[in-house]
């Protein structure tokens, strides 16, 4: 992979230059396409790009629309149907699981990115160094990164269980009567999944910032060794800097992980009593429990609206590189 | 999203020094701590599953078993819990799912990077745009086109008790194995395109424009020329995709009703239902269900983590 990887640089250096000659060259290849490769090349676009469209961007504005309706998904769509911003009354003012739910969301995204976030790129710059044993680090560090969530729930079900579990077991307070429910009192569930969560996230952030790091021009640091700066000096005044566009790049996955929560509350206790998140809602009310097609829709248009800030983020800076 | 992936060779500036640092110690030992910490969970479930749950009851969580460790939990969830047949249900999802993938998303990302049109930016970004949603926005519409699309039942390949229906055996695209192959397939050509494209724009166009020159159409060039020079991407990406779908959840959650149809993973869940309170049995369950993705990655770390750093886009 590395001397792939390596080659990535000089291909974007070399694209600047080139500009002005980029126009002369585009006509000549496409002169080079006969209308059968034309055709061929509309096919393979044609083709993915139609499956993306119907199941992905068209049950995403397919989303925004039914968000103005009652529909229960019974018989077909009328004007009847159409209730405006009824839905969305319902859920800011009616809806009593609505605002916990977005805050458990926001508490989430609060955890991963000022807790686990942070630990995984502190991991990242511990074992960024000539170092024995380091991948043996890295690779301990990552393993939970290739577990299913439902796995986790699981492997961290054994430490919080309240009378089986590891932790209440150790700490003594599986028998007694004040006993530590981790997973079941709503107030500290929410944190018991976040620390089972960020057992994956922290591994999974740390190979994406150690990526970054080893991008980061060696003598850039030796430089600041010469001039005397401590190692943390140098990581804060010079590295953290320099590493700009990933620091965002990792903050926006970041957000985008937290905003996608599913899978691990679900499998705790289908995400009631302490762990509602939005993207549950959306399940509970219009597939699980009810089929409310027009709430649910309204509540997934929230969840997509605050998700298009950390895409919107991503797709800017990653498309100057594509581009 | 490139200046992650690139991995400059490192210069061995810094010249070993043969003095142990008392840094040095301070930091192993505290990453041998975060190592403990890190496996603990893990060391957990397998010593849980390792015991009967009788010997648990009998002398506690924090004991060691009277009469040693044994592999009855693993026996009994086995075959009680059929474990190969769900292994199997996750196979004929997930092959067939990381391949096509691979397929449409070279195909676009060649088209997108070796040659310039309009639209091929737009492209690249609804591609992309479109596997950061979160699913659970797409689902609730996602849901009524798999309950309204008709799908054509042309019989089943039988083997044993499993039944890989051709291509549906309720004529619909809900609740079938091609369903989930196929929202896998659409949702991850995304991720796969965006990787595949910034590495094949490492590709020069030369090698494109001299085949087109010698006379190659289009689709051979990328079948013969291209994708053989992926090799490492398409190697990375179908080890990520395969743990991707491997560990999913939700997509089968919600376009599966039948038990018998699940993969591993959602398996699992029902297995809590059934052996209720039987801890050890659920360790036992959850580790051999995790089982195959462990193996891929340490056989093949490099390729995981170069498909990450390639991509870093999702986990």
């Amino acid at each position: 992979m590395a001397n792939t990887t390596t080659s990535l640089a000089p291909a974007r250096a070399k694209k600047k230059p080139e500009a002005g000659a980029l126009v002369t060259r585009r006509k000549r290849r496409y002169t080079l396409l006969t209308r059968h490769d034309k055709i061929l090349i509309a096919l393979m676009v044609g083709v993915p790009l139609a499956l993306d469209l119907l199941l992905i961007w068209g049950p995403t504005l397919a989303s925004v629309g039914l968000s103005f309706t009652n529909w229960q998904n019974i018989g077909p769509i009328t004007g009847k149907n159409f209730v405006g911003f009824k839905n969305y009354q319902f859920l800011f003012s009616g809806y009593t699981l609505f605002w916990p739910a977005f805050t458990h969301n926001l508490i989430w995204l609060a955890w991963l990115t000022l807790i686990a976030t942070p630990l995984g790129m502190f991991f990242a710059v511990l074992l960024d160094r000539e170092m024995r044993g380091t991948r043996i680090y890295q690779s301990v560090f990552f393993l939970p990164v290739v577990l299913s969530l439902v796995v986790v729930g699981f492997i961290w079900d054994l430490q919080f269980a309240p009378t089986d579990g590891f932790i209440n077991n150790v700490l003594g307070t599986a028998k007694s009567s004040n006993l530590i429910d981790w997973l079941g009192n709503p107030r500290i569930n929410l944190f018991s999944i976040l620390v089972a969560a960020s057992w994956r996230h922290i591994g999974y952030i740390m190979i994406l910032y150690l990526a970054g790091l080893k991008s980061v021009d060696p003598s850039l640091r030796e430089a600041a060794k010469v001039d005397g700066a401590t190692e943390v000096r140098t990581f804060f005044s010079v590295v953290l800097p320099v590493m700009a566009p990933i620091n965002v790049i990792i903050v926006v996955v970041t957000a985008i992980e937290a905003l996608r929560a599913f899978d691990i509350a679900f499998i705790i206790n289908q995400g009631k009593n302490g762990l509602e998140l939005l993207s549950i809602l959306i399940y509970n009310n219009s597939i699980s429990e009810a089929s409310l097609v027009g709430f649910g829709s309204a509540i997934a248009v929230i969840l997509l609206l605050i998700s298009l800030v950390p895409i919107v983020a991503f797709l800017s800076r990653v498309m100057r590189t594509l581009a | 999203m490139s200046t992650i992936a690139i991995t400059a060779p490192r210069i061995a500036v810094r010249k070993a020094s043969r003095r142990i640092k008392p840094a040095r110690v301070v930091l192993h030992a505290f990453l041998i701590a975060m190592v403990a910490l890190w496996l603990f969970p893990l060391f957990w479930a397998v010593f849980a599953s390792l015991r009967p749950y009788g010997d648990t009851v009998l002398h506690g969580y924090l004991s060691w078993p009277a009469n040693g460790l044994s592999f009855i939990n693993y026996q009994t969830v086995w075959t009680q819990a059929e474990i190969p047949y769900y292994y199997l249900n996750t196979l004929v999802i997930v092959i067939p799912g990381v391949i096509f993938t691979l397929l449409l998303a070279s195909m676009v990302a060649f088209c997108c990077t070796q040659f310039s049109w309009r639209f091929n930016l737009i492209v690249l970004m609804l591609f992309t745009a479109g596997n950061l949603l979160p699913p659970q926005v797409i689902i609730v519409p996602l849901y009524w086109i798999y309950l309204n699309t008709p799908i054509a039942m042309l019989g089943s390949i039988d083997i044993g008790n499993f039944s890989f229906a051709i291509f549906s055996d309720n004529n619909l695209l809900y609740d079938q194995y091609i369903g989930i192959i196929l929202i896998h397939v659409v949702f991850q050509t995304g991720f796969a395109t965006f990787v595949l494209a910034n590495y094949m724009k490492t590709i020069t166009k030369e090698i494109t424009e001299s085949a087109l020159v010698d006379g190659a159409n289009v689709f051979r060039i990328w079948w013969s020329v291209i994708l053989p020079l992926c090799r490492p991407a398409l190697a990375a990406m179908a080890t990520l995709l395969f743990t991707f779908m491997y560990n999913d959840f939700f997509w089968a959650l919600v376009l599966l009703s039948h038990g018998n149809k699940r993969p591993i993973t959602s398996a699992l869940n029902n297995l809590q239902g059934e052996f209720l309170i039987n801890y050890n049995l659920i360790a036992a369950g959850a580790l051999l269900a995790c089982l195959p993705p462990i193996i891929v990655y340490i056989l093949l770390q490099r390729q995981f983590v170069a498909g990450l750093t390639l991509g870093s886009t999702k986990g």
